[in-house]
C-alpha cells in the first residue's frame, strides 16, 4: 500500500506527449502537453518538473520547472507558458508536437483562495504571469472579484491575459510607457485597498511589486500569498538545493520552495 | 519467479534497489509504494543542527550534477522526535546515515541513534575529521579505521561505512574500515569537482567545490566497487550514476550485493522501480534463479566469491 504524505492532488511522474507549441511573442512560447488524469489534476500555482529534450536524451541533465498555466483534467492536457532563457528553455523551445516530454507533476502547495474573500488583486510581472493566470479563473469561478495587474517591459511582451470571464479588471503597466515603477503601482493598488476592493494580495513574478505588497498589506492588515522562484533538482523536497530564507516564528528560517512552497505567505517571503 | 532477495552483513533485504543518502524523502512516497525498495537510506544527520552551505547548492555538469548541500541537518534530537516518525510509516529496513567531526562524536551519535524501527547504520565518512587538519575520514586509513572502530563499539546495529571515491588506493581504506569492523561498505560518495561561470567569472557552486554524482561519474565508481570487491569480504553496496537495471546489474556483477541510486531519482522519480523491474526480467532472461547469482556466481570471472 501507497503511505502518501496527505498532499492532494498527489503527483505522478510519467511520459506524456507535446500536442501544440507555439511561440505567442517574441519571447514567450505556449506548450500544451497530453498525458494522464493524475498529471493534469494541478491547482493555480503548483508545478511540474519537465526534461527539457526528447526523451530519452539527458541534455540539459536536470529538469526545470514550470508553473501550471492551464488545466483540462477532462481532456488530460495541462498547458504551459515559458521564457527561453538559458541552455534548459532553448532546448525545450526545439521539442515539437507529437514529441514525448518526461514530466512530473502537479507538485508543491498551490494558492488558497479564502472563503471569506470578496475581492482580490492579482498581481504579476513578466511570465510571473504563468503562474497567476489558472489562479485568475479560479477566483472567478467562486464568484470572487478579481483586479488583474501585469506588468511588462513592453506592450508586446505582455503574455495572454485570461479572457471571457467579465468582472475580471485589467491594468497593463509597462516599463516602456513609464508606468510600472512601483510607486504607481502602489498607487493603483492603494486605491483599490480605499475603494474596498480588495481583501488580499496574491502574487508573483516581482520582488520589488512583492515588498510594494507586503507593506500594503501590513499597513491595511490584508492577506496575502506570493509564489516564489528557486533552482531545483528534484522537485520532491528530497535534495535542498531549492531553499530561501523566509520569515518564522523564530526568526529567519531555511524552506524548500518546492516542498513548503512554491507558494507562501506574503508576508514571510523575504523580497 | 526470481528471488531477489539479498543479504547485507546479517540483513536481509527483499531486492537489492535502494536509495543513496541525501537523495529520498518521504516526497517520493507519494510518487510510489516505497515499501517496494529493499531498504531507506536516509539524508545524513548531524548531532547538533546546520544550516547547509550557501546558494547555488547544485549545477549541471554533462551527464550529472554537482552538488554542495552541506548537509542542512535539523540535529538528532529533532531527527528522533520529528522526522524518524514520519519514516516509520513505510515497513522497508531503515537505515540512517550519520555524519561526525570527530572519532568520539561519531560513536556518540551512533548510540543516540541507535532506537528500535533502525535496522542499519550507515557511517558517512567523507566529512572532514577535525582530528585530521579538516581532510576527510575516508581520504586515509587510519582515520577510517578510527571512525568505524568508534561507532563499531557504541552500536550493535548492523554498521555500514560509505566510502569516498576520492582516494588514490580504496582497497585501501576498504581494508581499514573492515578491520575497523564495518558490516558493509557502500562506495561511494561523490567526486570532488567544480565548475566557474565564464560570463561572470563566479563559481558554479556557492561552496566553490562540491560532488560530481550522476551518469558521469559510474565507470570510476564501478572500478572503485571492483577494486574493493576483491581486496575484502565484505557486502558492498554500490552506488554511483545508476540510472537503469543494466547499471545495477553491472555493478552487481563487478562485486556489489546490492545498489543505491541517487541522482538518477532527480530525473526520473520512478528510477528506483524501473531498475528494480528491469532486474526481475533480466535475471529471468539470463535464468537466474536469485539475483545474487550476480554477485556470488562468479558470472564476472575476476571477482572473489562471496557468501550472499
Ligand atoms: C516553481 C517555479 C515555477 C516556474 N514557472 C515558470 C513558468 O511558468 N514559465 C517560465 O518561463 N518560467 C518559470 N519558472 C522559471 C524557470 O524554471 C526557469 O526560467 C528555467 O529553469 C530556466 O532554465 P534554463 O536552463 O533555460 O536557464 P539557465 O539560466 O541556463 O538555468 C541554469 C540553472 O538555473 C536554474 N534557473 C534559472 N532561472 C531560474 C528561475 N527563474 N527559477 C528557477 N530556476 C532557475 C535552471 O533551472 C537551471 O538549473 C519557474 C520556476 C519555478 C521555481
Ligand atoms: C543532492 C545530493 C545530496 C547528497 N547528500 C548526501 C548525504 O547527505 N550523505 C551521503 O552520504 N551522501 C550524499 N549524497 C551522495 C549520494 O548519496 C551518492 O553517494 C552519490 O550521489 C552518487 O550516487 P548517484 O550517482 O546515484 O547520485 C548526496 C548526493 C546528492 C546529489
Ligand atoms: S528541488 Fe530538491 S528539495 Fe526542492
Amino acid at each position: 500500500m501507497t503511505v502518501p504524505s496527505g498532499r492532494h492532488p498527489r503527483p505522478v511522474d510519467e511520459i506524456a506527449t507535446i500536442v501544440s507549441h507555439d511561440l505567442v511573442n517574441r519571447e514567450y512560447r505556449h506548450m500544451t502537453v497530453r498525458g494522464s488524469a493524475a498529471l493534469a489534476a494541478g491547482m493555480p500555482g503548483q508545478f511540474y518538473q519537465i526534461a527539457c529534450s526528447p526523451a530519452r536524451a539527458d541534455i540539459p541533465y536536470l529538469r526545470r520547472p514550470f508553473s501550471l498555466y492551464a488545466a483540462r483534467p477532462d481532456d488530460a492536457e495541462i498547458e504551459f507558458l515559458y521564457k527561453v532563457t538559458g541552455e534548459g528553455t532553448r532546448s525545450l523551445a526545439l521539442m515539437a508536437p507529437g514529441d514525448p516530454m518526461r514530466i512530473l507533476g502537479p507538485l508543491g502547495h498551490g494558492y488558497r483562495l479564502a472563503p471569506h474573500w470578496k475581492h482580490v488583486a492579482v498581481v504579476g510581472r513578466g511570465v510571473g504571469l504563468a503562474t497567476l493566470h489558472p489562479l485568475v479563473a479560479a477566483a472567478h469561478a467562486r464568484g470572487i472579484g478579481v483586479t488583474l495587474i501585469v506588468s511588462a517591459r513592453d506592450a508586446a511582451l505582455v503574455p495572454p491575459l485570461p479572457t471571457g470571464p467579465d468582472g475580471i479588471e485589467i491594468h497593463v503597466v509597462t516599463d516602456a510607457a513609464g508606468t510600472s515603477d512601483p510607486a504607481r503601482v502602489e498607487a493603483l493598488l492603494r486605491d483599490l485597498v480605499r475603494q474596498g476592493r480588495c481583501d488580499a494580495f496574491l502574487t508573483c513574478g516581482s520582488a520589488r511589486l512583492l515588498r510594494v505588497q507586503q507593506t500594503l498589506a501590513a499597513e491595511y492588515g490584508l492577506d496575502g500569498q506570493v509564489a516564489m522562484e528557486q533552482q531545483m533538482a528534484c522537485g520532491l523536497g528530497m535534495c535542498f538545493c531549492c531553499v530561501r530564507d523566509f520569515r518564522g516564528a523564530g526568526g529567519i528560517v531555511h524552506k524548500r520552495v518546492c516542498w513548503d512552497g512554491p507558494v507562501f505567505d506574503l508576508m514571510d517571503a523575504v523580497a | 519467479m526470481i528471488d531477489m532477495q539479498v543479504s547485507i552483513g546479517g540483513l536481509r533485504l527483499k531486492n537489492p534497489v535502494m536509495p543513496a543518502s541525501g537523495t529520498f524523502a518521504e516526497g517520493l512516497g507519494d510518487v510510489f509504494d516505497l515499501d517496494r525498495l529493499g531498504a531507506l537510506v536516509l539524508k545524513t544527520i548531524t548531532r547538533a543542527p546546520r544550516t547547509g552551505n550557501p546558494l547555488p547548492r547544485v549545477a549541471e555538469a554533462t551527464s550529472g550534477m554537482l552538488n554542495a548541500i552541506g548537509i542542512p541537518s535539523a540535529g538528532a534530537r529533532d531527527f528522533l522526535h520529528d522526522h524518524l516518525p514520519h519514516y516509520r510509516r513505510w515497513k522497508a529496513p531503515l537505515v540512517v546515515s550519520i555524519s561526525a567531526p570527530t572519532a568520539m562524536a561519531f560513536a556518540e551519535l551512533a548510540a543516540m541513534v541507535d532506537v528500535p524501527g533502525i535496522a542499519a547504520i550507515e557511517a558517512n565518512i567523507s566529512c572532514p575529521n577535525l582530528e585530521a587538519d579538516g581532510r576527510a575520514f575516508a581520504m586515509h586509513a587510519a582515520g577510517t579505521e578510527r571512525a568505524v572502530r568508534a561507532v563499531r563499539r557504541a552500536t550493535r546495529l548492523p554498521l555500514w561505512v560509505k566510502l569516498s571515491p576520492n582516494v588514490g588506493d580504496i582497497a585501501e581504506i576498504a581494508r581499514a574500515a573492515r578491520d575497523g569492523g564495518a558490516d558493509a561498505l557502500v562506495v561511494a560518495n561523490t567526486v570532488l569537482a567544480m565548475a566557474i561561470d565564464t560570463r561572470t567569472f563566479r563559481p558554479r557552486l556557492g561552496n566553490v567545490m562540491g560532488g560530481l554524482s550522476g551518469p558521469a561519474i559510474k565507470p570510476i565508481v564501478l572500478r572503485q566497487v571492483y577494486q574493493c570487491a576483491r581486496a575484502v569480504d565484505l557486502p558492498i553496496i554500490g552506488c554511483g550514476g545508476i540510472a537503469t537495471a543494466e547499471d545495477a546489474a553491472e555493478y552487481m556483477l563487478a562485486g556489489a550485493t546490492a545498489v543505491q541510486v541517487g541522482t538518477a531519482t532527480f530525473v526520473n522519480s520512478r528510477a528506483m522501480i524501473e531498475i528494480l523491474e528491469g532486474l526481475e526480467r533480466y535475471g529471468a532472461a539470463h535464468d537466474l534463479a536469485r539475483i545474487a547469482d550476480l554477485t556470488t556466481s562468479g558470472l564476472f570471472p575476476s571477482t572473489v566469491h562471496k557468501d550472499a
